[in-house]
């Protein structure tokens, strides 16, 4: 991809929060000093009026769209909507992405160092909230001297923090548009990532969260923990359209218990490429910010009280991790406020996955409504 | 235009918050937008027109208006309005009612089923009426209700529901041209569009139009 290896972007580190300043999380626990790694893509106008902040889902990172080098053979996560000419056209906006604290590609978390003991927090890593990755957020746009947002963007656990921006810094947010995403993590959203948690603890490397020092990793639970994941990503009906019943390099049933169905080896896959990647402790944590999240623990019942900010809503139709239906829990919500909102619930059969692929849907209207945001003056 | 959201869009207030259920691509809001500089707003269950409104810079939900009217605060509106519909809707009581809580004015129009060529296709032909305004067969019509410009003045009056200005047009459904009607209306209009409100300060006058 030659045009997104033009895009060249540096990842950068912010540090803050040393003691005896430091962040006081929504638990009560103090964390300091705190590292957020985040990329910045196009250039902030002389007005500081084009600043569009993009929140990354469960397992993401700040390397949202470009490449590290001109030989990268690997753009960012969602370099299909943000870039030059693109739905998030970087020529036009300021785009910013952080690492989420509590993750592992550069911010605080689990497996950064704690300065009380010169050894990796494991679980002695307080618990974060999706408040507290926002309050995060809120520090580096301070240190970056941006105290108004044109937008904020994100789809999944982005788009909790998303909503919980709206929530907590009205005034700072001139627009939003989460995708695929809840106003609360349900039971079944719950009972999932529980699931998850469960595969990494019963891994006998992952020795109570202190492996980092061990040599061996949780790897075979945390890839497990993925390949969970990774079906509530998909829908009934794209497995059928991708796997369907198909055998991998046999035309009959083989008998044991290796890979037999596509499906099977598609999951393994997934898994083993996961672990190269993340860190197990990470996931327990992040999965947690995630079923702890309650939109009605930041905004009151009535909402968004003195906010401004108009929303685009978007959910999926195959999507059964968020389905629609919670979508439109936030969209009542969201019009008792008496505030702006577009809701669009686009036909896919990709599930919950769908707000990460090529859809020429999502992109123009992500497009058409920050350009309509940006033309009305931010 | 159609020639009957021109009416309409002449009655709206410049500057006002209008909300317009089952907008389709927002051609009237978009025109109120851009030459009443209105806020607008517009509720459509198409997931393809919805996406052409929020490409044209429009607020628009995608939705069933039946449900999506019961979540705004009383008074959100100045306008809300629901043009050539009101004969699909399966209990207009119940959301004309919703429409008249959110919306300090409502806009409805509808055909016109005392139209002289559906009352003579009655009378002489003797079948379920069909014309270019209401094309289908009795089987497969979505519009389940008969209305005529009387019947909805009575509607009204027996509901408590002021009639703030009234218009009989004779237009084809989709046209842009059209001509109001002033002589014999309920007998020569296609279409009748009404402003209605819930205080009555125009109860007992003759109609407007």
């Amino acid at each position: 991809m030659p045009e997104a290896c033009a895009n060249l972007v540096v990842k950068r580190f912010f540090t803050f929060a040393g003691p005896p300043h430091e962040l006081i999380l929504e638990s009560g626990e103090r964390l300091g000093p705190v590292t957020v790694a985040y990329e910045t893509i196009g250039a902030l106008s002389p007005k500081r009026d084009n600043a569009v902040l993009v929140v990354h889902a469960l397992t993401g990172d700040s390397h949202v769209a470009g490449c590290y080098t001109a030989e990268d053979s690997r753009p960012g996560w969602w370099d299909i909507m943000v870039g030059p000419g693109k739905a998030i056209d970087t020529g036009r906006y300021f785009v910013i992405c952080a690492n989420v604290l509590g993750g592992c590609m550069g911010s605080t978390g689990p497996s950064s160092l704690n300065p009380a003991t010169g050894r990796p927090y494991g679980l002695d890593f307080p618990l974060v909230t999706i408040g507290d990755m926002v309050t995060v957020q809120k520090a580096l746009l301070d240190h970056l001297g941006i105290s108004r947002l044109l937008a904020v963007v994100g789809g999944s656990v982005g788009g909790m923090q998303v909503l919980t921006w709206c929530a907590r810094y009205p005034e700072m947010v001139r627009a939003a548009i989460p995708l695929a995403t809840t106003p609360r993590h349900s039971a079944q959203a719950i009972a999932f990532n529980e699931v998850a948690r469960q595969a990494i603890m019963a891994d006998p490397h992952w020795r109570g969260g202190h492996y980092y020092e061990a040599g061996a990793k949780p790897d075979l639970g945390l890839a497990v923990a993925r390949m969970i994941g990774h079906i509530t990503y998909l829908s009934n009906e794209s497995m059928r359209r991708k796997f369907g019943r198909q055998l991998k390099s046999r035309d009959a049933l083989s008998f044991h218990f290796d890979a037999g169905f596509e499906v099977e080896s598609y999951l393994r896959y997934q898994g083993n490429k996961f672990v190269e990647r993340f860190d197990a402790n990470s996931f327990l944590y992040l999965t947690k910010a995630a079923d702890y999240f309650d939109l009605d623990d930041y905004a009151s019942d009535d909402g968004f009280e003195g906010a401004e900010t108009s929303f685009l809503v978007v959910a999926f139709t195959s999507d059964w991790l968020y389905p629609t239906e919670q979508s439109r829990t936030l969209v009542r919500q969201l019009k008792r406020s008496g505030l702006d909102v577009s809701f669009c619930e686009i036909e896919s059969d990709w599930g919950h996955d769908a707000f990460l692929l090529p859809s020429e849907r999502l992109h123009n209207l992500v497009a058409a409504f920050l350009d309509r945001i940006h033309r009305e003056g931010g | 235009m159609r020639f009957d959201l021109k009416i309409i869009a002449s009655w709206i207030e410049p500057g006002s918050r209008v909300l317009d259920l089952g907008c389709g691509e927002g051609e009237l809001l978009r025109y109120l937008k851009e030459h009443k500089g209105v806020k607008a707003t517009g509720i459509e269950k198409d997931e393809a027109e919805v996406a052409v409104c929020i490409s044209r810079g429009l607020s628009v939900l995608q939705g069933d208006f039946n449900q999506e009217v019961a979540d705004y605060q009383p008074a959100s509106f100045d306008y809300v309005i629901l043009s050539q519909t009101l004969q699909q809707v399966y209990e207009p009581v119940t959301l004309i009612n919703a429409l008249l809580a959110i919306g300090k004015k409502v806009i409805v129009s509808f055909p016109n089923f005392s139209y002289w060529r559906i009352r003579l296709h009655l009378l002489f032909a003797g079948c379920a009426p069909k014309s270019k305004e209401l094309p289908y067969e009795w089987y497969n019509t979505p519009n389940i209700r008969v209305i005529t410009m009387k019947d909805f003045r009575n509607f009204a009056r027996d509901n408590g529901i002021a009639i703030l200005r009234e218009a009989a047009i004779n237009t084809h459904r989709q046209q842009a041209t059209g001509h109001l009607v002033h002589f014999l209306p309920d007998l020569r209009a296609t279409y009748g569009i009404f402003l209605i409100g819930r205080t009555s300060p125009f109860r007992g006058r003759p109609p407007a139009g």
